[in-house]
């Protein structure tokens, strides 16, 4: 049903998101945990979320920086981890491409996995909608997510300072890049790029400066694409 | 960790790469569609980053010297299990943190 106000664009976008609140905040509340366990302050964590803004990216840095990575290894792993940014980027400018150039530069900074899913979903089913209208319900995605994921590290980042440093929580962050490879196993393609990557990386762990990270990186990304096309030509 | 300024580096370096990442075709490049071979590429990022990321510390958990152990790798498939089969991050963490807590007090 098209919407008839760019105001009801935006809330039908903050609604579509709510539920995404629930994923966005014990991970931000997660990270304000771990980085401050990691020996940051709550300022640089907090700065961390509202500079990076991806949680992936930010946790492969701060596992980096525990394990003592040099600082360019820790640079390139976290940004081939947001290598999709680019990918949401060039999907999303057909719809948004035409708004003034420092609304694009709003959305940029706010294009994370939740509102661009959320959004494109929305675009590709009513291609019509007019251009205000699709920035709005953008806008609108990303309300629920964004402030809660910098309250959230703060609130993290304070009980983690809180926290005696007897207890070791040093294996909690492993485990929570496994909850997040577990939901991206969508399609063969997928499992393949993952077991690649973790073969790949427990050969090459021998590999100084965490080299083996990006090897396993670049050898998983290309046996997905490879299963993708063979899949591809099996269907037809 | 070897100090603030690193820190401050990796933050604004991330920051700065990731905005750039975001903006490059929205801001700069315009219409043009990326060419199906690098988009093809570029969707398996996370997938093949991660557990390259994870695998060493999960055979390998510096916690204990670098000993596989049995405690860490129970928490670790657990975790998996419960990530792929309810597809919660939240849950799956919890449970895979109580696994590690229960085999470190029993074994």
């Amino acid at each position: 049903m098209p919407f008839t106000t760019t105001k009801s664009a935006f809330w039908a976008g903050f609604r579509a998101a709510l539920p995404f609140m629930v994923v966005a905040l014990p991970f931000a509340f997660l990270f304000g945990v771990l980085a401050t366990e990691a020996g940051l302050t709550v300022f640089e964590s907090l700065a961390f979320s509202v500079v990076v803004i991806a949680g992936t990216a930010q946790f492969t840095a701060l596992q980096l920086m525990e394990e003592n990575a040099p600082t360019l290894i820790i640079l390139a792993s976290a940004l081939a981890v947001n290598l999709r940014l680019a990918m949401y980027s060039a999907s999303i400018t057909p719809h948004l491409g035409a708004v003034p150039f420092w609304k694009r530069a709003f959305a940029a900074y706010f294009l994370v996995d939740q509102a661009y899913a959320l959004s494109i979903v929305k675009y590709e089913d009513e291609p019509d909608m007019p251009r205000d209208q699709k920035l709005a319900y953008f806008f609108g995605t990303v309300a629920p997510v964004c402030p809660f994921w910098y309250l959230f590290t703060v609130v993290g980042a304070m009980v983690g300072k809180s926290l005696p440093s007897s207890i070791d929580i040093s294996f909690i962050l492993p485990l929570a890049f496994i909850a997040m490879i577990g939901p991206l196993l969508r399609t063969p393609a997928h499992v393949a790029a993952a077991f690649t990557s973790v073969v790949v990386a427990l050969l090459m762990a021998g590999l100084p400066y965490n080299f083996g990270l990006l090897v396993a990186g670049a050898a998983g990304m290309m046996v997905g694409a490879r299963v993708e096309l063979w899949q591809e030509s099996q269907h037809g | 960790m070897s100090g603030t300024l690193q820190l401050w580096i990796i933050i604004l370096g991330l920051g700065i790469g990731s905005f750039a990442l975001r903006f490059v075709f929205l801001g700069l490049v315009g219409d043009s569609p990326l060419p199906p071979w690098l988009l093809r590429h570029l969707r398996y990022t996370a997938v093949a980053i991660l557990p390259a990321l994870v695998a060493p510390l999960v055979v390998w958990p510096s916690a204990t010297g670098g000993e596989p152990d049995l405690a860490r790798f129970a928490a670790a498939a657990v975790t998996f299990a419960v990530a792929y089969f309810w597809k919660g991050v939240a849950i799956a963490v919890l449970a895979g943190a109580a696994t590690l807590y229960l085999l470190t007090v029993l074994l």
